[in-house]
């Protein structure tokens, strides 16, 4: 009786693993996935002009090679194809089709650059892969209804510019902002976002608007300019060397604005360092990721973590570059994507998982920031919080502040 | 350089025609990736093909070509974008308006020679970029955002893949402007464009007008480019400053000097090494790292580079000149009629840019 019982007791568990397995064993897979694989596909600028930015693809690169060490994911090895483009649309375009044709991943994720994701944007909506994750700040990455197939990541430099503007007009009296602007894609949506920011009424406050080439030697010229317009706020759009310029210069001709930069340019080591801590004391900028060379941090579990990651899988990378750290955070987000995915790896279903986030913590987002989507929200992250420089690192203030509140 | 023997012309060309058409039976060899691949490869051949006829034929050096195909790209663009202009009435505008950029620019450049020139038109494959992006043009340009097209359709309804019309699109131009350019060359304006390539002085003294045939040479070159650019648009759907850096203009002539400056069949094999090797630096630098272990890290540049010493060492003359030096070694090594070899033997070692 005993043992029938506990016969019973046993082939119905069995019975359950069994049906449970047979759930589990409904695999459905397009191309680039299989029992033993996932194919991802990556397009960046390992040289060129933007070549600074290649890191992150080596980044991604090794965190993969980590998952694939730990086992994987569900099981399958992730295989990560990575080729240079170079920076150049074009190239883009021929790389991203031989990804999608050729090597047929399951999505591409993380290319890089505004004028290159413009140019496969369109293809990658016609073909359904998913364009998951790009690596740029542009703001219309999120349209779920023209292309529901591309998906941004950080939150987006028209926002940014948006909460400058409202941070301005409630703190500072009588503003008159002087504008470093790096003439492309980057300088102008910041740009724009800041204009509405301010409002209608309020775009007679920008008294003096210099703009600089990327090619350029030095902005010194520029902003003597914006000195001499009597400028009593300073809105520092450059990416970190001239924003390391900029800083230095003004405090050379003895001209005390008050000062926002932005997040592009925050690196502690590359940028306020060479500016001189002296300098740079009170900047405000907006931040969404922990700084690597920001000294508060270094007791931080996250922090650690990566730093130990970095050891073990990048040695001899600098590990104050916060590029590596965005590549960590993003290919994490990337990784709990195709996790979520089970064995359903279908593009189609890749796409839904990204938009099925709800308040998800990823590793070295600032305390507080989560990365929701959903299928009319195809920005991950769209919080951020304003900092302040002080002494040798950046001091969080005020509350986390997302698009919406904005 | 000889002509390109007619049989082998027209088995090129049967090839051209027939491969794409295999599709259904060789899904694989010959994708829709593949023969994209292929298209850009015969658009930097144009492009290469117009470069070679100022340098190869002319003589006159520019680094500036990446310019001429960016305008090119972008009046094919603004035509479709703006103006709705079909995909392919875009050629002749963008050919046209190259021309005239081309003329105009080699009204100056009569007074510069060699390094000067090249200095020159350097100087103008940089300004174009930032020219693209000044404010005033960018209601038509779109500034740095570029300007996003389509593909081109399909006409008549003939079954068809976007990629493989794209392909006999491009196909269609290239066999035409090589075949106009072989023409030119054939003629009393081509040989007057190559006396003033060999000796400047003595040209002038036969009576060749050298300044305008300068200016001319120089616009059509500007066009080939152009059309090539505004092919470009049409097969990338999109253009943007970035696109056409000052990298693109180094390409074309290293394009134009591994092919065979001076030699037609050498303008279409830089434009398949162009495209070609390219990408299997890229690949090739994988493969040391990955596969063979070794650690260091080879950027593709490293490895195209070094394939380009490789090859200008093993061929001086370019791709087109080695293998015509070696048919010639090969034949003379073999025992042929004697009529036949007598004048081959002493024709001069295939010297650049001896064009028949």
């Amino acid at each position: 009786m005993q043992t029938s019982r506990r016969g019973f007791i046993g082939g119905v568990s069995a019975a359950a693993l069994l049906s449970g397995s047979v759930a589990y064993a409904q695999k459905k897979y397009d191309n680039g996935a299989s029992d033993t694989e996932i194919k991802l596909g990556h397009a960046g600028p390992y040289s060129g002009p933007a070549s600074a930015y290649g890191v992150i693809g080596k980044g991604i690169e090794a965190y993969w090679k980590s998952v694939n060490d730990a086992g994987g994911i569900n099981g399958r090895k992730v295989n990560f194809i990575t080729y240079d483009d170079g920076y150049n649309p074009a190239k883009c375009v021929e790389v991203v089709r031989q990804l999608v044709e050729q090597d047929k991943v399951l999505c591409c994720f993380n290319t890089l650059g505004t004028p290159s994701n413009t140019a496969i944007q369109k293809y990658m909506n016609t073909k359904k892969v998913p364009q998951l994750y790009v690596a740029t700040g542009a703001s219309k990455w999120g349209k779920p209804k023209e292309f529901p197939w591309t998906m941004g990541y950080q939150p987006d430099y028209h926002t940014e510019g948006v909460i400058y503007a409202k941070h301005i007009l409630a703190n500072i009296k009588e503003a008159k902002v002087g504008i470093l602007m790096q003439n492309d894609d980057f300088g102008k949506d910041y740009l724009e976002g800041f204009k509405e920011g301010l409002g209608k009424d309020n775009q007679k406050l920008i008294v003096k608007l210099s703009t600089y080439e990327v090619t350029d030697p030095t902005v010194e010229s520029q902003i003597i300019q914006l000195k001499d317009s009597g400028a009593n706020v300073f809105f520092n759009i450059a990416t970190p060397k001239f924003a390391a310029q900029a800083i230095r210069k003004a405090a050379e001709i003895d001209w005390k604005p008050a000062q926002y930069m932005t997040n592009v340019s925050a690196s502690v080591a590359a940028v306020l360092k060479p500016a001189g801590f002296e300098n740079a004391q009170g900047i405000i900028t907006a931040a969404y990721l922990k700084d690597p060379t920001d000294k508060k941090w270094d007791n931080d579990e996250e922090m650690k973590t990566w730093r130990a990651w970095m050891d073990k899988w990048m040695p001899g990378a600098n590990k104050g570059d916060a590029n590596y750290v965005y590549a960590y955070s993003v290919a994490f987000l990337m990784h709990q994507t195709l996790k979520n995915c089970g064995s359903e790896l279908t593009h189609a279903n890749v796409m839904k998982q990204a938009a099925s986030f709800n308040k998800l913590r990823v590793p070295l987002l600032l305390p507080g920031i989560t990365v929701s989507t959903s299928a009319t929200d195809f920005y991950p992250i769209q919080s951020v919080q304003l900092e302040r420089f002080k002494g040798e690192s950046w001091e969080l203030f005020g509350e986390i502040m997302s698009a919406e509140s904005a | 350089m000889p002509a390109f023997p007619k049989k082998w012309l027209i088995v090129l060309l049967v090839l051209g025609v027939v491969v794409p058409l295999l599709q259904p039976v060789l899904p694989n060899l010959v994708s829709d990736y593949r023969l994209f691949l292929v298209s850009t490869m015969m658009i930097a051949a144009i492009a290469v093909l117009g470069l070679n006829l100022l340098t190869g034929f002319n003589g006159q050096i520019s680094l500036g070509h990446g310019a001429f195909y960016a305008v090119g790209a972008y009046i094919a663009a603004i035509l479709m974008d703006q103006a709705n202009f079909p995909y392919w009435a875009t050629l002749p505008f963008a050919a046209v308006l190259c021309f005239i950029v081309g003329y105009l620019f080699g009204l100056p450049a009569l007074k510069l020679e060699g390094h000067y020139l090249a200095l020159a038109t350097f100087a103008l494959a940089l300004a174009v970029p930032q020219i693209l992006k000044y404010k005033w043009l960018e209601g038509l340009t779109g500034g740095v955002q570029g300007i996003v097209l389509n593909k081109p359709e399909v006409p008549f309804g003939l079954p068809l893949s976007e990629d493989q019309w794209l392909y006999y699109y491009c196909f269609i131009v290239m066999v035409f402007l090589y075949w106009a350019a072989s023409n030119i060359l054939k003629s009393r304006s081509g040989r007057a464009m190559m006396a003033i390539r060999d000796y400047h002085i003595a040209a002038d003294t036969m009576g060749i007008d050298t300044a305008l045939y300068k200016t001319v040479t120089f616009g059509i070159s500007a066009a080939y480019t152009g059309i090539a650019g505004a092919l470009s648009a049409s097969a990338i759907a999109f253009v943007a400053p970035d696109s056409f850096n000052f990298f693109l203009s180094i390409k074309f002539l290293i394009g134009l000097v591994v092919g065979g400056v001076g030699s037609l069949a050498g303008s279409l094999i830089g434009g398949v090494f162009y495209v070609l090797v390219d990408n299997s630096a890229q690949a090739l630098s994988t493969f040391v790292k990955n596969d063979l272990g070794l650690q260091f890290d080879l950027s593709a540049y490293t490895v195209f580079g070094i394939l380009l010493i490789v090859l200008m060492y093993l061929m001086p003359m370019g791709i087109a000149g080695g293998v015509y030096a070696l048919i010639r070694s090969f034949r003379r090594a073999a025992p042929v009629s004697p009529e036949r070899s007598a004048p081959a033997a002493t024709r001069k070692p295939a010297q650049a840019g001896e064009s028949h």
